[in-house]
Parts: structure tokens; sequence; C-alpha cells
């Protein structure tokens, strides 16, 4: 059977994977290949790599890193941030990684979702939508620039239309649960998963094991992502597994 | 040498960085003359179905898998590069494929997400040398929302259940081999597929 995924994320910023709390007060934590090769031992299942390099011209870092992970892993991996046209989709899927993630430059520019999956598949186009409750609290909107922009789209709706457009997998990010280690928002999966039938990728607000298995057992997701968890050691990929095992979640170990 | 198929489709570093890993030489090309002097062919594919024999046969390239494989050449395909080695697919529409083994590829009917995306566990459909090579549970990485139906159970090696449906994931008979799933992306145990078969097989 299928089992579910446990997806450390490491975000890289001048070639050097970094991690903060809702996208601010960043702190290196370490060489992307490095921890790549670590997770890799661990059995991690996929990698995602998140460039957030401001600027334009160190976008060649990334494509390099790209190139030395999938020199030393054999596992899956996506890279998102800063891909904006099928040119850097096709640098990105040559250099060796096996998906992209477009969050805001899919916003801006729907076509590219279409444009990408009928070029690469749609089994390389992951739609990254980082989602806040709106304040009335009847749904959720999609915000892009690390929150600080809300588009006015309903998230749901808009994962709709990227799935129709060719999007293969949905990373969804909730703004709302990011960074405070109190669970994945599991209301909002739930609403994604019901309205399209792709993959779908839990982020934000994982804090502890406990959080693994409830999105799991509440099938709110197909795979789950976090980061500062597993950079900082507090849990190994393989406790998780062995954890969620135990739990009854099938995993591969 | 062992030749990847290079026909404008997939992601070929991946495939030529395990090669590398296994010691193996490898050329990638589009260039029949130099694919058919190979001891072994890879045919890798993602996208469509429909595409790729397209991709295939605007290089001419179709005619020569087909001469390769008829003389006895030792063929490896991986995810589309497999389902192309049935008769047919119906991905977007009808797409007669090399028919070099039996099996019509269909469309995953299931309430489970399509594609599926993931590492799901090797069940063994028959005794096979390769049973011995990997781990006691085996997982493999898959990522397709089409499978090879109607296989002959003689060339059936491996397969993976996904919900209810038995998924084809290794065939092989005579010279001909393929894995649905990406055994240069399954970690330890895909590398002992990829290298059973550039060496054994």
């Amino acid at each position: 059977m299928i089992k579910k995924r446990i997806i450390p994320c490491l975000d890289v910023r001048d070639g050097k994977v970094v991690k903060g709390i809702n996208f601010v007060g960043l702190k290196e934590v370490g060489d992307p290949v490095e921890l790549a090769e670590r997770y890799y031992r661990q059995s991690a299942d996929e990698l995602v790599f998140l460039d957030i390099t401001a600027t334009h011209e160190h976008r060649d870092t990334m494509v390099h890193i790209v190139e030395k992970v999938a020199e030393k892993i054999f596992m899956p991996f996506t890279v998102g941030g800063g891909i904006r046209t099928t040119e850097d989709i096709r640098r990105i899927l040559r250099a060796g990684a096996d998906k992209v993630s477009l969050n805001s430059a899919a916003v801006r520019n729907p076509d590219i979702l279409n444009e990408g999956a009928s070029m690469f598949g749609d089994q390389c186009i992951v739609l990254a939508v980082d989602g806040r409750m709106r304040s009335d609290g009847s749904g959720w909107n999609v915000v892009i620039n690390g929150g600080r922009i809300d588009t006015g789209l309903d998230a749901v709706e808009w994962i709709r239309e990227g799935v129709s457009r060719g999007a293969g997998e949905i990373l969804l990010t909730s703004m709302d649960a990011d960074g405070t280690k109190q669970g994945f928002d599991i209301p909002f999966l739930k609403a994604v998963r019901q309205a399209v039938n792709v993959p779908v990728i839990a982020s934000g607000g994982c804090g502890s094991l406990e959080h693994f298995r409830e999105v799991f057992a509440e099938d709110a997701a197909d795979a789950a992502l976090a980061a500062s968890l597993f950079h900082y050691n507090e849990l190994t990929v393989t406790d998780v597994k062995e954890y969620l095992q135990k739990e009854g979640i099938p995993v591969r170990l | 040498m062992i030749g990847i198929i290079d026909y404008g489709m997939g992601n070929l570093r991946s495939l030529e960085n395990a090669l590398k890993y296994l010691g193996k030489e490898c050329v990638i090309s589009s260039d029949p003359e130099v694919l058919t002097s190979c001891e072994r062919l890879i045919l890798p594919g993602v996208g469509a179905f429909g595409d790729c024999m397209k991709n295939l046969k605007d290089r001419k390239l179709d005619v020569m898998v087909r001469e390769y494989v008829e003389k006895g050449g030792k063929i490896l395909g991986i995810c589309l590069g497999m389902q192309m080695l049935f008769e047919s697919s119906e991905e977007k529409g009808f797409t007669e494929g090399f028919g070099f083994l039996k099996g019509k590829v269909i469309r995953l009917q299931t309430d489970l997400p399509v594609p599926e995306i993931g590492w799901n566990e090797l069940e063994w459909n028959q005794e096979h040398p390769l049973k011995g090579i990997l781990s006691e549970h085996a997982h493999a990485y898959y990522v397709h929302s089409y499978y090879a139906a109607q296989t002959d159970p003689d060339d059936l090696i491996i397969c993976s259940l996904y919900g209810d449906i038995r998924v084809a994931g290794l065939v092989a008979r005579a010279n001909v081999a393929g894995c649905q799933f990406h055994p240069e992306k399954s970690g330890e145990d895909g590398l002992k597929i990829l290298k059973y078969y550039m060496e054994e097989f």
C-alpha cells in the first residue's frame, strides 16, 4: 500500500539553509547538501527546497545546489521559490529536481501551471498555496510575499482552479498555524482535500510527534512537511516514522 | 556502455547520476547510431504517453528501438518508458505503444488521490532472483496516473497495491524489462533494482 510521506523542508537563502518564524528573524542552520544527505539516511520520503533568495543574481546558486543534491541522494525532491517562467522550470528540472513548486508566480500568472504541466507533466507541478483565515472566519484567502499581501482570492477556489490547470499536487501552508507549533491546520486541509483529488502535503504548525499522527489519522493529508523540528535535531525523521508506525499509520521504514 | 534515450522528455540527470553512482558508464543521446551501439538501453519518460511516442517518432527513435529490441538488445523502460513497452494507452485518447509486452495502459480508477505519488511497498508476483537482493519490506517511489492492466502474469514480477488496484510495478519478458516506479529515486533498494537490470538481466 501507499505510505504517508514525511518531508523535511529546507528554506535556502544565498546557498545556506535558514529558518525563521512566520518568515522573519531568519537564522542559518546548515549546508543544504549536508542536510539533504542526513535526511536521506533518515529515510525521509522526499525533500522540499524553497529558495528564498531575494536577488536574481543568486538564482544560479540554487541550480548548483540542485545539481549537487541530485548527485548525492536518490530520492525525490522539489524546488520552489523564484520560479516564474517555463524556462526557470526547465533549468531546475534539468539540474536534477523532480518537481517544482509554484506559489505567487502562479497567482500572478496562472497560465504557467498549464504551460508547465503540458511541457513537463502534471506530476512535476506542485501548486504551493499559503492561506490565512479571513477575519470573518468564512474561509481562507491566498496570501503571497510571505504572508504580507492578501490576494483576496479564496484559497479553496484557487486550488480547484490550479488543479484544473494542471497542478499534480498541492503544498498547503496555513499561515495561521505556521511557526506556532500548535499542530497542522486540519479544517483548512480538509476543506482542500474535499475540493480536489490530487495529493495534498500539509505544512505549517507541526511541533510534536502527535501532530504528525493527528494529520494522518484525520486523513487530512497524504504527506506532512516540517522544517525546524528536523533541522535542530529535536526529532529525526526516523523518530517520527517509528512513532507513526506504532500508532498504526502506514509509513516506509 | 549504457544508452539513455533522450527524446526531450524526463529528468535524465537523476538517472545518469544513479548509473554513475553504480559505476556504470552511460551516454545520454538522441542519435540512433550512438544508441544502437550501446550494450543496453534505458527508455525514460514523463509527461503524456502520446507526446512521448510522438517525440520518439519525430526523432526516428521508435524505429531504432524496435530494431534494437528485435535483434535481442536489452532495454529497460522507466515510468512512461515502461508504459510505452505495452500495446496501447488510453491517456488523452488512444495511442499505440511498442507492443513488446502484452497489456494496456489505463487510468487509475480509485477514490484515492490521482496521480499516485509516493512510496509503495513492493509485492512479489513470482519467485525472482531480486527477492534475495532487496530488503524485506522494500518500497519504491511511484508517480503516475495511468498503469498497465491486463498484463501477462508470467511477465509480472512486482506489483504494488493502490487502493484495490494491483499496479504493475516491475515487468520483464526476455530482453525487455520495465518498471513503473523510479528506481533512480527509490533509495538503496531502487539502486539495487537498477544495478540488477544493468548487470544480471
